[in-house]
C-alpha cells in the first residue's frame, strides 16, 4: 500500500506542476460562472443569442469566424435562433460566388450553407488594416488560449492605465491579463454599447460574458452533445464494471486456493 | 451446489454479455454513420434558384448534389405537344401533368438514362433533347421516345417556395 | 507450441483447420496456461492491445474526412469537429486515446523493470517492446503534426532540426526529411503517409510480442520459474480474459472522463492556432508523453551530444537484460533494488516536469542531475546491485507460501500483499 501513496503522490505533485505551467503566468485570472462548464454545463441561449449580438455589432469587423456556418445559428446546441431568422441574418452578408456563365465572379446574399463571412480578403488584408497586427479568427480562439474562457473574459475587462514608468508606442495599450500586457486592440467594450434586443443591460461585464459564451460555443458547437453522452457513456461503463466484477469474483472462485 | 447457485451464476453472465453488447452496439455506431452525407454535405441537399431572369422558351442548367439539373420554362407549344402524346407511344408511360405540376415548368435532373450522360437542349428529333453518347431522344416533357435509353429523364423532388424561386430538394 | 493436438468439433471446422490452423490458435489461446498470482499490473498488455486497435479503428475513420494539405489540414479538422457525424467524438477518441496508450505503456514498462520481465529467457520479448515503443513514439510525433496547429509546426521543426547534428550529411539528412528547405506540405503529405503505416508495422510487432512471450509463458510477481500447466496455473480463458476486461472497463471509465469532460487539457492550447512560419510559440513544448526525453534533450549544452544522450536513453533499455546482473528477477525479493527502482521512477517524473519548463536557472540544473542518474541507475548501479544485494530467499512455488510450507512464506506474502 506504501507504494501507491508514493506514486499517487509523485503524480499529484506532477500533475499540480503541470496545471501551474499551463495557468497563466503570474496574474490570476477574472472569474465568473460560466453555465457550460461541470459535468452537466449547459449553454445559456438567452446568452448566445446576445453574445451573438456584441461578437456582429463590436468583433466582425475586425475578426472574422470562419469555420462556422450560419446554419449552425439555428441548429440545436447553439443559440438557436429559428430557421427564418438565421435565414435572415445570412442574407444580410454577401458572398462571392461565381464564376457564371460569363465567367465572371459575382456577389450574392449569404445561404445557409455558407459560413460567415470574413471581414478582411485574407490576412495580409487584415494586418494592413490593423496597424501590423492580425486580429485572430474566433471560430476556435476559446480553446487556442492558455485560460480559454477565463483568459478572454478577463482580457476584454483588464484594460487599464499602465503602471509608473512604463510607456507603450502608439496603438499599444495595457491590458492587465494578457500575455505580455501589451495589445494592439483598444478596449472594446463599454457600458451600453449595445441595445440588447432582449433587454438586458448591456454592462461591460454582461457584454463580456456574452460574448465569451459566444466565443466557447463557437469553439466547441458539440459540447452539450458530448456532456450528455458523457454522462450516459460513464454511467453505462459503470454499470457494466459492476457486472464484470462480479463475473470475474464468480468465476476466480472455482480456484480452491488463491494466491 | 444447489440448484439456485448455477442458475444465479448464468444469470450475471448473461446480463454482462448483454450489457456488453449494448456498448459495442452503441460504439459501432458513431464509425458507420460517419461515413453518412456530413452536416455540410446535407446543407446543400437543397438548393434554391431564382427562376424569374428565365424567358419563355429558355432553360437554365444549375448543379444540384452534383447533378445537372434542367429548368425549362415551355412555350404553349411545347405544353401542348407534350400533352398530345399518346401513351402507348411511350417507353416509359407517364403524363404530362404528372411530371410538371405547373406545366410552364419542367424540372428535370439532366442525365441520360441509359448510362448518365449530359443530353443537349433543343435538339433531336422530337423537339426536346438529344443525347449524342448513343442517341436518345428526348421529347418535350424529357420522356424518352427513341433510343436505348430505358426511362424518362428524372424528376427531383421541388417545389415553388414563392412566385421566382424553386426548391430542389 | 502444442501440448496437445487440438480436434475441432464439426467436420467442416477439421477440413478448414487441416489447411490453417486457425482453429488450433484459438483452442492454444484460451488454454493458455497463466500463472495464477498474476496482480492487476499484468493487466496493461491486453489495455494495450485494445489502445492500438482504438487508434487504428478512430484513425481510419478520421482518415476518411482529413486531408493531408498544409493549406487545408487545419480546416478539414474543423470540419470533422463540426460537421462530420460524430467526427468531435472520433476525434477527442483519438488524440485522448494515444495519451491514454502511452499511460498504458509506461506502466506496463515499469511492472517490467519492477518485476524482472525483462530477464532471460525474455530478452527478446523486452526488445520488441522496446521497438514498438519507438514506433509508438515515431508514430505519436508524426501524429501531432497533421492538424498542422502551432505546436504541430514548429514542433516538427525543432525535432526534424535535431538531425542536422549528425556531422557532414546532416543537413543533407534533414532537407531530405523535409523534402525541401522548411517543415512545408511535403513535410506534412508524407508523416500522414507514415503516420497511417506505423500503427500496422507496430501490430505485426505485437503479434511476434506475443508469441516470443508465449514461449516462455507469463512472468509472475515472485518472479519464479512455473510448470505450465500446473496448479500454479489457470486457463487464460475463462480466468485471465474477465480479469483483464474488468481492468479494460476501469481504464476506459478513465478514458471517457478525458474525452467527454476534459478533451482538451493534455493537449495545448496553441495547437488551436493555425501553423505560422514567421512565428513562433513562447514555449514550444511536446506532449507529455515524450517529455522525459525532452528534458535530456535539453539538459545537453551541445546539439549533437544532445541527440546522443536523448537516443542513448531509450536504447540503453535494450541492453537492460545484461545491464542487470542481479539472478533473482522479482523486485518483491529484491530489497535494494526496490529502493532504486522507485528513485527511478521519481527520477523520470521529475525529468517529465523540467521537460515542461523553459530550460533554464533552476530547472535546467535539475535536468541535468535528473539525467545524470538515470544513465547512473541503469550504467552503474544495476550492474553493482546484482552482485553486491542481499535478496530474500524465493519460495518454491506460487501456492507454496499461502500453504505456510515455507520458512519465508509470510514475509513473501506481505510483500506481495503490498503491490
Amino acid at each position: 500500500m506504501k507504494k501507491i501513496f508514493k506514486i499517487s503522490y509523485l503524480i499529484i505533485l506532477l500533475l499540480a506542476g503541470i496545471y501551474q505551467a499551463n495557468a497563466s503566468e503570474k496574474v490570476e485570472l477574472l472569474k465568473t460562472d460560466w453555465s457550460f462548464k461541470g459535468l452537466f454545463g449547459k449553454f445559456d441561449r438567452g446568452s448566445l443569442q446576445r453574445g451573438y449580438q456584441v461578437y456582429t455589432e463590436v468583433c466582425s469587423s475586425c475578426h472574422s469566424m470562419k469555420y462556422v456556418s450560419y446554419r449552425n445559428l439555428f441548429e440545436p446546441g447553439g443559440p438557436e435562433f429559428t430557421e427564418d431568422q438565421a435565414k435572415a441574418i445570412a442574407a444580410s452578408f454577401e458572398v462571392t460566388d461565381g464564376p457564371n456563365e460569363d465567367g465572371e465572379m459575382f456577389i450574392r446574399p449569404a445561404k445557409l450553407s455558407d459560413k460567415f463571412v470574413m471581414p478582411f480578403a485574407n490576412i495580409k488584408a487584415a494586418q494592413a488594416a490593423n496597424g501590423g497586427a492580425y486580429p485572430p479568427d474566433m471560430s476556435v480562439l476559446a480553446k487556442a488560449r492558455s485560460g480559454g474562457v477565463d483568459y478572454i473574459y478577463s482580457v476584454l475587462l483588464g484594460y487599464e492605465d499602465p503602471p509608473n514608468g512604463i510607456t507603450l508606442e502608439d496603438g499599444v495599450y495595457y491590458n492587465k491579463y494578457m500575455y505580455g500586457n501589451n495589445i494592439k486592440m483598444s478596449e472594446p467594450l463599454s457600458d451600453g454599447l449595445v441595445e440588447y434586443s432582449d433587454g438586458t443591460i448591456a454592462s461591460k461585464e454582461q457584454m463580456a460574458k456574452d460574448v465569451t459564451t459566444f466565443l466557447m460555443w463557437a469553439a466547441e458547437p458539440h459540447l452539450e452533445a458530448r456532456h450528455k453522452m458523457g454522462f450516459k457513456a460513464i454511467l453505462y461503463l459503470i454499470i457494466l464494471t459492476i457486472l464484470v466484477y462480479f463475473s470475474m469474483k464468480k468465476i476466480w472462485s472455482r480456484i480452491e486456493s488463491e494466491v | 451446489m444447489s440448484e439456485k447457485k448455477p442458475e444465479r451464476r448464468e444469470f450475471l453472465f448473461t446480463a454482462s454479455y448483454a450489457v456488453g453488447a449494448v456498448g459495442v452496439g452503441a460504439v459501432v455506431w458513431p464509425l458507420v454513420d460517419q461515413m453518412n452525407p456530413d452536416a455540410s454535405v446535407k446543407a446543400l441537399a437543397s438548393t434554391e434558384v431564382d427562376v424569374s431572369s428565365i424567358q419563355t422558351g429558355k432553360a437554365i442548367t444549375v448543379l444540384w448534389r452534383g447533378k445537372p439539373v434542367f429548368i425549362k420554362r415551355r412555350t404553349q407549344e411545347e405544353i401542348a405537344e407534350a400533352k398530345a402524346v399518346k401513351m402507348e407511344d411511350l417507353k416509359d408511360p407517364e403524363k404530362d401533368e404528372d411530371r410538371a405540376k405547373d406545366p410552364e415548368w419542367l424540372v428535370m435532373i439532366g442525365v441520360c438514362t441509359h448510362l448518365g450522360c449530359v443530353p443537349l437542349n433543343d435538339k433531336g428529333d422530337y423537339n426536346g433533347w438529344f443525347c449524342p453518347c448513343h442517341g436518345s431522344h428526348y421529347d418535350t416533357s424529357g420522356r424518352i421516345r427513341k433510343g436505348p435509353a430505358p426511362l424518362n429523364m428524372e424528376v427531383p423532388k421541388y417545389k415553388f417556395i414563392n412566385s421566382n424561386t424553386i426548391k430542389i430538394g | 507450441m502444442s501440448d496437445h493436438e487440438y480436434v475441432p468439433k464439426s467436420k467442416f471446422g477439421k477440413w478448414f483447420n487441416d489447411r490453417l490452423p486457425l482453429l488450433s490458435l484459438a483452442s492454444h489461446l484460451t488454454d493458455y496456461p497463466t500463472p495464477k498470482n498474476l496482480n492487476y499490473w499484468w493487466t496493461f498488455g491486453g489495455i494495450l492491445t485494445f489502445c492500438l486497435i482504438t487508434q487504428i479503428v478512430t484513425g481510419l475513420t478520421l482518415a476518411m474526412h482529413y486531408i493531408a494539405h498544409a493549406d487545408l489540414a487545419f480546416e478539414s479538422v474543423e470540419h470533422i469537429m463540426r460537421d462530420v457525424n460524430y467526427g468531435w467524438l472520433i476525434r477527442y477518441i483519438h488524440a485522448n486515446g494515444a495519451s491514454m496508450f502511452f499511460l498504458a505503456v509506461y506502466i506496463h514498462i515499469f511492472r517490467s523493470l519492477f518485476y524482472g520481465s525483462y530477464k532471460s529467457p525474455r530478452e527478446i520479448i523486452w526488445i520488441i517492446g522496446i521497438m514498438i515503443y519507438l514506433l509508438m513514439m515515431a508514430a505519436a510525433f508524426m501524429g501531432y503534426v497533421l492538424p498542422w496547429g502551432q505546436m504541430s509546426f514548429w514542433g516538427a521543426t525543432v525535432i526534424t532540426n535535431l538531425f542536422s547534428a549528425i556531422p557532414l550529411v546532416g543537413e543533407g539528412i534533414v532537407n531530405w526529411l523535409w523534402g525541401g528547405y522548411s517543415v512545408d506540405n511535403p513535410t506534412l503529405t508524407r508523416f500522414f503517409t507514415l503516420h497511417y503505416l506505423i500503427p500496422f508495422l507496430i501490430l505485426g510487432l505485437v503479434v511476434l510480442h506475443i508469441w516470443a512471450l508465449h514461449i516462455p509463458g507469463n512472468n509472475n510477481p515472485i518472479g519464479i520459474d512455473i510448470k505450465k500447466p500446473s496448479k500454479d496455473t489457470v486457463p487464460f480463458h475463462p480466468y485471465i480474459v474477465i480479469k483483464d476486461g474488468f481492468a479494460l472497463l476501469m481504464f476506459i471509465i478513465i478514458f471517457a472522463f478525458f474525452v467527454f469532460y476534459s478533451p482538451n487539457i493534455l493537449g495545448h492550447a496553441d495547437n488551436y492556432i493555425e501553423a505560422n512560419p514567421m512565428v513562433t510559440p513562447a514555449h514550444i513544448v511536446p506532449e507529455w508523453y515524450l517529455l522525459p526525453f525532452y528534458a535530456i534533450l535539453r539538459s545537453v549544452p551541445d546539439k549533437l551530444m544532445g541527440v546522443i544522450a536523448m537516443l542513448s536513453a531509450i536504447l540503453i533499455l535494450a541492453a537492460l537484460p545484461w545491464l542487470d546482473t542481479s539472478k533473482i528477477r522479482s523486485a518483491v525479493f529484491r530489497p535494494l533494488y526496490k529502493q532504486f527502482y522507485w528513485i527511478l521512477v521519481a527520477d523520470v517524473l521529475i525529468l517529465g516536469y523540467v521537460g515542461a519548463m523553459p530550460a533554464e536557472g533552476l530547472y535546467l540544473l535539475i535536468a541535468r542531475v535528473a539525467t545524470a542518474y538515470y544513465f547512473i541507475h541503469f550504467l552503474m548501479i544495476l550492474p553493482i546491485l546484482g552482485f553486491k544485494e542481499k535478496t530474500i530467499p524465493l519460495p518454491l512455488s506460487i501456492t507454496e507460501p499461502v500453504l505456510g510450507g515455507f520458512p519465508n512464506s509470510a514475509i513473501a506474502k506481505k510483500k506481495e500483499s503490498l503491490n
